[in-house]
């Protein structure tokens, strides 16, 4: 699947399309498909997200899961402070990074 | 330490309201990023893997216990409760909101701090030695020096838009503290026949292409700096190669034309630029040197009892000689084992910012290692001072040991990054946390970089690893022999990259090769000089 992130404009957070809007949460981001850079540009002038990107990712019992483990990361958190993590209460969430 | 003079505090002070206002007509869509984005990082404003980054200069590393609790309130007020030291002596908050930066800035203006020139093809934070003022081995405290440079290369109008970024460091002892040779331009302030001057190294660097910076003049009289340092930018600012990014440091000029071409367009073009009365009268140097003048260092007190054995290893190694009798500066290490290198929580930092109020003259230094030291201790207040370490976990004692470990953010936070580098730093300190054992292996720098930029500075490590991306997965390259000291060097590759935990196993089998072939008190480094590469090689490879 090809989903679309970037950060918050105001806050930086990191940031998935959810078909509607812009979600912190990966499980809620959705195959943007052969429209995926089409919604990065319209997002980004209507300033709802800066630096939009797309990415390749798999579908997953659990969500979708980026190519890549900087974008894993990003969907995370530092893997080194799980306190800081947006699962700061699951210690295993780290090893989906990895 | 330096205050600001009115000029000073209002070119800060207007620079904030200026990017105040360039953040709110970014919010308000009246500019794009691609216009904003140079504005942001001209004030250390980096958009990071998870937020936006703030970069705050700490200028050649000084500080003093007003500025150390700002840096404090910042991370608890703005941020999650921590900042992370860099190996360029500045500090980095991780979790910036856009819209909260000028407040942030606003505030670190009221302690004479900014993040101006942390980012940007222009002269960045100059960085020296962070026992200046207190080492018995220096001819001048060179921060006098430093803050000149400072001074003059703020807002400089020809040298904001440089071919690439710029770094400078300053030194003044036979001993280099500041990685001197692998800047841009490293000066050491030396005294030839009664006088003042610097020898001055143009061209060193680490990154894509690590060098090692040349002499260029083995003497420049301290009246004639300034000027010497304008013409040298000069040369660069009109020659480096703007077309290719990867070539634009002034390293790879001084090394395509060679030291002694450019050394000749430096003289001519210092010959002309001298005329121009850049260097500073005597009374503005003399100003500024007064404001660097070394704390009234009387009574030491008694010398530390040392019955408490915790206490007397900490002692050995974290505390060194000051050149004041009874006085001595403290490294506060910032690498507990199995803790993020460089990083303090505010709680922390208000712990230091109070022992350097109370017992090291309001002083305080950021290390390029990533430490803390209180530059001025009495020697009869060291037990106190560590007392209050270990209360805060700030008292590990490994200076300079092998969990003593350099790491850039990497891929944790880094947005450029091939490879976490933190975890690595973590596992290592972790495999050799016996403080025994660390202190057997004695002296050795090891420098970790998450992609080749080298933050790290892992060509500098007495043994170095890089992170690298292979197929989308982390793997480490493993370097030996480089050092970023006065005995400087660039570590070698020692050939086929690791995983994660088998770097770990790889310098272990490093280390246990060394403790086999060392002879007598030789450090590390000094073993894999003599022996070369191969006998590690062998232990790592097979
Ligand atoms: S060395 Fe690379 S990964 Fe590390 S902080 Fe620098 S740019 Fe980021």
């Amino acid at each position: 699947m090809r989903i679309v992130t970037g950060n918050d404009l105001a806050t930086g957070d990191v940031t998935w399309w959810t078909g509607q809007g812009w979600s912190r949460h990966i499980e809620e981001a959705v195959d943007a498909g052969a429209h995926a850079e089409a919604i990065a540009r319209e997002e980004e002038a209507a300033r709802r997200v800066n630096g939009p990107y797309v990415i390749e990712a798999t579908v997953t019992a659990d969500g979708p899961r980026p190519a890549h483990i900087k974008d894993r990361i990003r969907a995370l958190g530092p893997t080194v402070r799980p306190d800081l993590t947006l699962k700061p209460a699951d210690p295993a969430a780290g090893s989906w990074v990895i | 330490m330096y205050r600001y003079d009115e000029y000073d505090q209002s070119i800060v002070d207007a620079r904030v309201e200026e990017f105040r206002d360039q953040v709110q007509r970014r919010l308000s869509g009246e500019i794009s990023e691609d216009q904003f984005k140079p504005l942001r990082l001209m004030n250390g404003l980096y958009l990071q893997l998870h937020a936006y980054m703030l970069r705050v200069a700490v200028p050649y590393g000084t500080l003093d216990g007003r500025q150390m609790r700002m840096l404090a309130h910042i991370a608890r007020k703005y941020d999650r409760g921590y900042g992370h030291f860099t190996t360029r002596q500045n500090i980095q908050y991780n979790w910036i909101k856009l819209a909260e930066a000028p407040d942030i800035l606003a505030e670190l203006a009221t302690v004479e701090m900014h993040a101006i020139q942390t980012s940007g093809n222009c002269i960045r934070n100059i960085s020296s030695d962070q026992y200046a003022g207190a080492a018995a081995d220096e001819v001048a405290d060179p921060r006098p020096w430093a803050e000149l440079i400072r001074q003059w290369s703020t807002f400089h109008p020809e040298f904001s838009y440089l071919p690439r970024k710029f770094k400078i460091a300053v030194i003044a002892a036979d001993e280099d503290r500041a990685a001197m040779r692998l800047h841009d331009i490293g000066l050491r302030l030396v005294e030839r026949d009664g006088v003042l001057g610097a020898e001055v190294y143009v061209g060193g660097g680490m990154g894509r292409t690590p060098m090692i910076a040349p002499l260029i003049r083995d003497f420049v009289p301290a009246d004639d700096l300034m000027s010497y340092l304008e013409a040298a930018l000069r040369v660069y600012n009109r020659y480096g190669r703007r077309d290719n990014i990867y070539k634009a440091r002034i390293k790879i000029l001084v090394h395509e034309i060679g030291a002694d071409e450019y050394r000749r367009q430096v003289e001519e073009e210092f010959a002309l630029v001298k005329q121009l009365g850049i260097d500073p009268p005597a009374a503005e140097l003399a100003r500024i040197t007064a404001m660097f003048a070394p704390p009234a260092l009387n009574d030491g007190g008694a010398a530390p009892d040392r019955s408490d054995p915790d206490f007397a290893i900490w002692l050995d190694r974290n505390v060194k000689p000051h050149k004041a009798r009874g006085h001595a500066i403290v490294n506060i290490s910032l690498k507990p084992i199995g803790g993020i290198p460089g990083d303090a929580s505010a709680d922390q930092i208000d712990v230091m910012a109070e022992l350097a109020e109370r017992y090291s003259h309001d002083e305080l230094r950021v290390t390029h290692a990533q430490n803390i030291v209180l530059p001025h201790v009495r020697q009869g207040d060291l037990y106190a001072v560590w007392q209050t370490l270990a209360d805060a976990g700030l008292a590990e004692a490994n200076l300079d040991l092998v969990s003593d470990i350099i790491a850039c953010p990497g891929l944790d936070y880094c947005s450029l990054a091939n490879a976490r580098s933190i975890p690595v730093a973590q596992k290592i300190a972790q495999r050799f946390a016996d403080p025994a054992r660390q202190r057997e292996l004695g002296e050795l720098k090891l420098k970790i970089s998450g992609c080749i930029n080298a933050c790290g500075h892992h060509h500098a490590g007495h043994i170095g690893i890089l992170g690298v991306d292979r197929k989308g997965t982390e793997n480490y390259q493993l370097l030996l022999g480089g050092s970023g000291a006065e005995d400087v060097s660039l570590g070698k590759i020692t050939g086929p990259g690791f995983s994660e935990d088998g770097v770990v196993d790889a310098i272990e089998r490093v280390t246990d090769k060394y403790l086999e072939v060392r002879e007598g008190a030789e450090r590390f480094v000094d073993t894999y000089r003599r022996v070369g590469m191969e006998p590690f090689k062998e232990a790592i490879y097979g």
